[in-house]
């Protein structure tokens, strides 16, 4: 057992339940106790959907313990029947995963009555919500792949003009719908058009024509990656699955498609695209990123340090953009997604000064409570622990709240996402002047100095009032560092009472 | 005149939503100022918590999550080393007074011994710990706070009468006084009163301090609460004690009292609405043997005050599918308030715990010339919705995983999660119950769109 507050990803079968309810006519029967239906409210509440999230429950109560679920669960699957939805997917449940009932043997027997396909979905609580959406998605996908195959219903010509289909983009996915319409813009715009998109709002019967496509986007590594490997042992699918998110990277995943788009453009009609320009073009005139990073603005950004946390795509890349785009130093870069450390570490590889891999909120908080940057970049937890101790937090990926599906179009991705994320990137940091000025002055108000700290391992000094009132003369974003530096030099000459003195002996020592 | 109408009690597939009953750590951490609240269970159990609890998670709540692992599971591990691990780290960290443990659907499966194990580590910690076995097995949303308050009954101190005989004359002294004068004279006696009043769920404390003073003004002290405030201010039970429940869920609580702490149980309805608060107030006076003082005229009064909200839903109708067992308090309420109640859905009915409940909602109905809605006991939401297609009413009291797709059908709906927290017991409070209903119809008079469905699928069933 281990004492846990938060977690940051959840549980195995919230990633089967968000692929399963993003295809249209797909319905989720949980195997689990009252209660368990959470995910119901959070689709509801936080995409503000306006229909049922089709997601019910077979219930495990007192009977289910004692004499097994017997014709249960069989029974919700053929009521669910009633409403004819295409597939069943019945969902596993920590609960149900102790319980150990022969959930394939049910949906065996449910198959021969039901008039609708029905899985079971196979995950267990050893995966994470994102793990198991990966795993899911691609169960789905090769179910109906390989039956079309059978029943050589599975139409394997290519497109005539390029096509792609783009794998990912589901419900409660960080800023996933903007993010759609954006990718389906950037190849669009070059004479790529998007072949299908799943699972959002996707048609099971349409899945038989995903290998028409020339090749795949992976826009997120967390989930659709098994299903793009699946693909290219499969049917030989090419992928990219380099995201669009930054101009580099951007820029990246255009020439990519230029890659892929010419092995067949050559071999069918003989002549080459170039993208050449069109990168050129969108990188000076869509997108102000590039050249916000030669304003004045930024000048005042370069240097300022930030900690980044987040999933493992999100984070990356937006180490990359502070770091490659805008000159912004980050002390520390990290992600929850422990499975991908490998890949993480080599992407944010030199990028930073450490890295983090952890799933525990406290350790992340002690580390942005030690380091002190002017700003974090981060989940809604990171956005939280900034509050506390006075640092301002840019939300860059999930978990989020409702204030982060903003019916606003804020895509991360493409062209336009590189003029939003700018915006997220300089509002966070305080504002060059109006940070600066007031605390020169004494600042305006006579708040006093935060003393509320996360970090852990901090010993007590005394400090002199005198002392005391000296970290408000100096500038907000510094007086954190300044404090600290006092600290540990009093710590290093073994001075046990903070005076002034010693505070501008500490400055005196640091800056030589 | 028509027969009254008995009610009929049907009962579904039990396939509704409601919240896990571990959500009762929201409230009863923030209650009992020096618990610490510890959930034995897994990821799923963690991952509802944190989304229920939105913001409070962000405030250092005094409740954790003891997360179960691969080990735990398979009993590689001890269960009692791993609780004791953890226990010793809250109480390094948090020293609190009691520790309660939120039993999950996790423990029951393993068969955890948590009522073994918590004597034995109670020993070794110097820490009270309270066993709750609230999960989703055999209990829905608030009823978690029932099995938290029926285990710490065990807990609260045995009581004494004082001097009985001298106390048994002043009963009868102040019965007397009370027949011929009903003067101030028993604001004295009323203090010596041999047999004292518990009242059991947990409120707000500003809300408890209002019922205090409502039971107060008709000399019928309340000498504690369950739970209090501070662990070590449980209330003392035993014979000669009264307890009266003022919330619908907790009728493990009432039986554990009255069996286990041989208290005598006030079957009163809950004083949720003026009705309600007047009816819970007579029954008091009357099993106390006082004459009630006033609340008649404070109930019409208190009504006047709501005359701008009873204009709005008067001879509206209401479909309650049902998620917190506060419905049938909340629809008699609505009735009286001239609302026509189409369909009370309940996770669960104590019919001989809520009798009183029951009996005033029947009279309502009588009086106000309504029909007795028809109570459904572990209701289906999917044959709810079918019904309330056919129905349309003017408002569905619901959970959040219908609320968006119903106001997309053009049904105006209220979170019912919002009454489990809203103030909503007693006179002062009685603006509060009528502003949560009428806010989506007041919402409705200046829509902006009058799109009888917003709903994007084309085939509505």
């Amino acid at each position: 057992m281990k004492l846990a507050y938060w977690m940051y990803a959840g549980p195995a079968h919230i990633g089967t339940l968000r692929v399963a309810s993003s295809f249209r006519n797909v319905h989720a029967i949980m195997h689990a106790p009252l209660g368990d239906d959470y995910f119901n409210v959070m689709r509801s509440m936080s995409e503000r959907e306006r229909d049922f999230t089709p997601v019910t429950a077979s219930v495990v109560d007192r009977h289910v313990l004692a004499r097994g679920s017997q014709e249960k669960v069989i029974n919700s699957i053929s009521r669910k029947d009633e409403e004819h939805p295409d597939l069943i997917v019945l969902t596993p449940t920590c609960t149900s995963s102790i319980l150990q009932e022969d959930l394939q043997n049910f949906v065996e027997r449910a198959s021969l009555s039901s008039e609708s396909d029905v899985i079971l979905a196979d995950v267990n609580y050893h995966v994470n919500e994102l793990q198991a959406a990966d795993r899911t998605l691609e169960q789905i996908i090769r179910f109906h792949l390989d039956r079309a195959r059978r029943q050589s219903t599975l139409d394997r010509s290519v497109t005539i003009a390029p096509s792609a289909n783009i794998i990912g983009i589901f419900t409660s996915g960080f800023h996933n719908q903007h993010d759609c319409r954006e990718l389906k813009r950037l190849p669009g715009e070059s004479g790529v058009s998007v072949n299908q998109v799943i699972p959002e709002g996707g048609y099971l019967k349409y899945l038989k024509d995903l290998p028409r496509a020339w090749f795949n986007i992976i826009p997120y590594r967390e989930v659709g990656l098994m299903t793009a490997a699946f693909f290219e042992k499969e049917y030989g699918m090419p992928y990219i699955s380099i995201t669009p998110m930054g101009i580099s990277n951007t820029a990246d995943f255009i020439r990519q498609i230029e890659k892929l788009v010419n092995v067949w453009a050559f071999a069918l009609a003989e002549e080459r695209l170039n993208y050449k320009l069109y990168i050129d073009n969108q990188t000076k005139f869509v997108s102000q990123a590039a050249w916000f990073s030669k304003s004045i603005d930024c000048q005042n950004l370069a240097g300022k340090e930030a900690v980044i946390f987040g999933d493992a795509t999100h984070a990356a890349s937006i180490t990359k953009i502070l770091v490659k785009e805008m000159g912004i130093r980050v002390s520390c870069s990290g992600t929850y997604c422990k499975h991908d450390a490998e890949r993480f570490n080599e992407q944010v590889q030199g990028l930073c000064n450490e890295v983090i891999v952890t799933e525990d909120h406290t350790k992340v908080g002690d580390t942005i409570a030690r380091i002190e940057p002017s700003a974090i970049f981060g989940t809604q937890m990171e956005r939280h622990i900034g509050k506390r101790i006075d640092i301002p937090c840019g939300v860059i990926s999930s978990p989020v709240h409702i204030q982060n599906f903003p019916l606003g179009y804020r895509p991360f991705l493409g062209y336009e996402g590189t003029n939003q994320i700018t915006d997220v990137i300089y509002n966070s940091f305080n504002l060059g002047m109006e940070d600066h000025l007031p605390n020169l002055f004494g600042g305006h108000d006579t708040k006093k100095v935060s003393n509320k700290s996360l970090s852990t391992d901090r010993r007590d000094i005394n400090r002199t009032p005198e002392a005391e009132s000296e970290p408000s003369r100096i500038p907000g974003f510094a007086r954190g560092r300044v404090k600290k530096n006092t600290e540990v030099f009093a710590k290093q000459s073994n001075i046990l009472e903070i005076t002034i003195d010693v505070t501008y002996a500490a400055k005196e020592k640091s800056s030589t | 005149m028509e027969t009254p109408e008995i009610p009929t009690f049907e009962c579904e597939t039990g396939n509704y939503h409601t919240f896990c009953p571990i959500s009762c750590v929201a409230w009863l951490y923030q209650k009992i100022e020096d618990s610490f609240s510890l959930v034995v269970g897994t990821k799923t159990c963690g991952y509802s918590l944190q989304n229920a609890l939105g913001v409070m998670i962000f405030a250092e709540p005094r409740y954790a999550m003891a997360e179960s692992e691969e080990g735990d599971i398979s009993a590689q591990l001890n269960d009692q080393k791993e609780l004791e691990k953890i226990c010793l780290q809250v109480k390094s960290d948090r020293n609190p007074s009691v520790i309660i443990w939120i039993g999950t659907c996790t423990t029951e499966i393993i068969k955890m011994d948590s009522e073994g194990i918590a004597p034995k580590l109670e020993k070794q910690l110097g820490i009270p710990i309270v066993v709750a076995r609230a999960n989703g097995l055999d209990h829905a949303f608030t009823q978690g706070e029932d099995t938290a308050s029926a285990a710490m009954t065990h807990r609260c101190p045995e009581y004494y009468p004082r001097d009985t005989n001298q106390q048994e004359e002043d009963v009868t002294k102040r019965v007397a006084d009370n027949a011929a004068t009903n003067t101030k004279s028993f604001e004295k006696t009323g203090k010596l009163n041999r047999r004292s009043l518990v009242l059991f769920g947990s409120l707000p404390s500003s809300v408890a301090s209002q019922l205090n003073l409502e039971s107060k003004r008709q000399s019928v002290p309340v000498s504690g609460w369950l739970p209090s405030q501070k662990y070590d201010e449980l209330p003392a039970l035993g014979e000669g004690v009264y307890v009266c429940g003022i919330n619908p869920f907790l009728s493990r609580t009432a039986t554990t009292s009255m069996r286990r702490r041989k208290c005598q149980l006030i079957g009163a309805p809950f004083p949720i609405g003026p009705d309600g608060t007047r009816a819970w107030i007579d029954k008091i006076c009357s099993v106390f043997g006082v004459k009630s003082d006033g609340p008649e005229e404070r109930e019409s009064q208190i009504r006047k005050t709501l005359s701008d909200y009873l204009k709005i839903i008067s001879g509206k109708s209401v479909f309650f599918m049902g998620d917190n067992l506060l419905e049938i308090s909340i629809a008699r309420f609505l009735i009286r308030s001239g609302m026509v109640v189409y369909e009370v859905g309940i996770p669960y009915m104590d019919r001989r715990y809520q009798a009183a409940e029951l009996l005033l909602l029947q009279h309502t109905c009588e009086e106000m010339k309504k029909p007795m809605p028809r109570i459904v006991e572990k209701p289906d939401n999917y044959s709810q919705v079918q019904r309330m297609h056919e129905l349309q009413p003017d408002l569905a009291i619901t959970g959040m995983a219908h609320a968006n797709p119903l106001e997309a059908r053009g049904i105006d709906t209220k979170w019912s999660v919002e009454f489990t927290f809203a103030q909503i017991h007693g006179f002062v409070n009685a603006r509060d119950a009528p502003e949560l209903v009428t806010r989506p119809l007041r919402r409705r008079s200046n829509s902006i769109s009058d799109c009888c469905s917003l709903s994007k699928q084309i085939v509505s069933t």
